[in-house]
């Protein structure tokens, strides 16, 4: 057991609200973390970004104290998960994948009741209850079973259920996994309301555009530990500045002009048939536009549209991992 | 806004147990609330018992013979006590298996609560709703005729038989909730746990089966439970001369003991296992 023995002291962490180093946990022969390190500022967004069976799940249990890690060190608001998990359990809300929340309680029965497991007193479960239904829009159906509700609602309540202690750090997994845009933004103004009262968020997600709008910096992590991390604008900026995009007036000039793209820049072109458009990364973004329209021309290809742009988190996943992201994303 | 101070976890013994005791009664509290709300799966949990009494008691019943003579009614309801006992299994997996599958535990688990809350609230609700399906079959059996022709203190001897085995059974259920982790994984216990319900002295006494059926239906734990009960209740059809059926007070207490020294580890086990 590593646990017992890494007693070396963890660095100076009051300022940070999650610290992880070096976490391990192997289930049989696969490798769900692998040397997975982590720091989360108090008060800001953290966006853990990966394709499914990257670890990120497993790296949200750990921290919420529910499975024990085979090696390294976790701690939460300052407190070690393995060896002080009921400290922990005391300044952390989990939103996990599948909603949590009971469909033959009413909704405010149902804050009650976990206002109630958190030791709070009937009368003041319930001035919680209150509260947390007006700020997440919840009153008017305060009475009325979840059941009925949308995946956005009942995202909204288990939030609500979440941070029924405020507590310092709050984790979600996948909080908007498999609901519509509507209800996604939905719920990320939920979030950013936490946010904005000083909660610090864990968040993960493999949908790049909920990273980028919600996180003040994401760590990509992939076969269990962290590839890549940085603000959304540096991740973009760090790997290889803009992209290219190039269509040309013709789909039959597709393969010509792939290879005038890949002359001028020197990188190998990304083929969209569909779109009849071609992507490459560039350095010296002026240099390469003006080049290659002269070069576009003189080959006599015919461009119908031009344009330079910083990379979207998609193209940032696909070089970081070679793998394209889940593609549920709308 | 209410202000919420961060909350420290009890240090001493004294704040320990007083913690554990609030927390399992919240448990046991929304666990009685979801049948409260759900009437229709308890009513649906006593509606086999129920026809049972109907169908063998009326409509087989003029078949049944009962050994050393009596009426078939007041032989059989202590069967369908002992059988709606064994049932709970079911209930108490189906329970665990709701929870575990919808991210309820793992959520209970990341908060602060008493370790021992989810399960002890879990088997707290269990018990208290045996006590009702009891309350209403011993209605059902007083209706069509049956009496418990002891004493007080042997009415409450076999009613504390009865909760002992749902007790133990409960340590089972709850092993089988968490080895489950599926809502699909439920609906074959039913089926598994009919036999144990039929291959017993429910509606037959053993006497009457053939000799290696009859030690089988003997040996089974909720035989001994509804042996012991009709002695108790004064009922008729006592068992056969085997030492199995001789002793069945004695057994009716020590199958619960056994059953619990094996699953209640387990079932600890299990859930510890949770966190691996």
């Amino acid at each position: 057991m590593t646990l017992a023995t890494q007693h070396r002291p963890l660095r100076e962490s009051t300022d940070l609200a999650v610290r992880v180093e070096g976490l391990g946990k192997r289930y049989g022969d696969t490798a769900a973390l692998d040397g997975f390190d982590l720091a989360v500022p108090r008060g800001t967004v953290c966006g853990l970004l990966g394709p499914n069976g990257a670890g990120k799940s497993t790296a949200i249990r750990i921290l919420c104290t529910l499975l024990r890690p085979d090696s390294g060190r976790a701690e939460v608001d300052g407190f070690d998960v393995v060896r002080q998990p009921m400290h922990v359990r005391y300044r952390i809300g989990l939103v996990g994948q599948n909603s949590a929340v009971d469909e033959v309680l009413s909704t405010r029965a149902n804050l009650e009741m976990f206002g109630r497991l958190y030791h709070l007193s009937p009368r003041a479960a319930r001035r919680r209850a209150d509260e947390l239904l007006a700020q997440f829009a919840l009153t008017e159906h305060a009475d009325q079973s979840p059941r009925k509700f949308s995946g956005g609602m009942r995202r909204r309540l288990d939030l609500a259920a979440g941070i029924i202690m405020s507590p310092p750090v709050l984790f979600l997994d996948e909080p908007t996994a498999a609901l519509d845009p509507v209800h996604r933004s939905d719920v990320w103004a939920g979030v950013r309301s936490l946010v904005a009262q000083g909660t610090t968020v864990l968040l993960t997600t493999h949908y790049l555009d909920e990273a980028d709008q919600l996180a003040d910096h994401i760590s990509v992590i992939d076969h269990g530990r962290v590839i890549a991390e940085g603000t959304p604008d540096e991740l973009k900026t760090a790997l290889g500045g803009d992209q290219l995009d190039i269509v040309p007036a013709e789909s039959a000039d597709l393969g010509a002009a792939r290879d005038v793209l890949a002359r001028v820049t020197g990188t190998e072109p990304q083929v969209h048939e569909a779109a009849r458009r071609l992507t490459v990364p560039v350095r010296n973004r002026v240099n390469a536009l003006t080049e290659t329209l002269r070069e576009m021309e003189s080959a006599g290809l015919a461009v119908h549209d031009v344009a330079l742009r910083r990379p979207t988190l998609d193209e940032v996943f696909v070089r970081l991992t070679g793998n394209a992201p889940s593609h549920e994303s709308p | 806004m209410t202000t919420l101070s961060v909350k420290q976890p009890p240090t001493d013994l004294a704040g320990r147990l007083s913690r554990a005791v609030l927390d399992s009664a919240t448990m046991t509290r929304r666990n009685l609330i979801y049948w409260l709300r759900s009437p229709d799966e308890v009513v649906g949990g006593l509606a086999f018992p129920i026809v049972s009494v109907l169908l063998f008691g009326f409509v087989f019943g003029s078949a049944m013979t009962v050994p050393g003579g009596g009426d078939y009614r007041e032989f059989l309801m202590p069967g369908l006590f002992g059988m709606t006992m064994v049932f709970g299994l079911v209930v108490t997996a189906t329970a665990m298996v709701s929870d575990t599958s919808r991210g309820v535990t793992d959520r209970f688990r990341s908060m602060p609560i008493a370790p021992s809350a989810v399960v002890a609230g879990r088997s707290l609700a269990d018990m208290i709703r045996a006590c009702a399906d009891l309350a209403a079959l011993i209605g059902c059996g007083l209706l069509v005729g049956w009496r418990a022709r002891g004493g007080v203190l042997e009415f409450a001897a076999a009613l504390g038989l009865l909760l002992l085995l749902r007790f133990a059974l409960i340590w089972v259920g709850i092993y089988i909730g968490l080895l489950l982790r599926s809502q699909e994984g439920v609906s074959v216990l039913f089926p598994m746990v009919l036999p144990f319900a039929m291959i017993a002295n429910t509606f037959v006494s053993p006497t009457m089966m053939p000799n290696w059926l009859g030690f089988i239906a003997d040996l089974n734990p909720m035989s001994a439970t509804v042996a012991a009960i009709r002695e108790l209740f004064g009922n008729p059809g006592l068992g056969g001369e085997t030492w199995l059926a001789q002793n069945a007070i004695l057994l009716a207490a020590a199958w619960p003991l056994a059953i619990i020294a094996i699953f209640f580890p387990l079932s600890v086990h299990r859930y510890r296992h949770l966190s691996r």
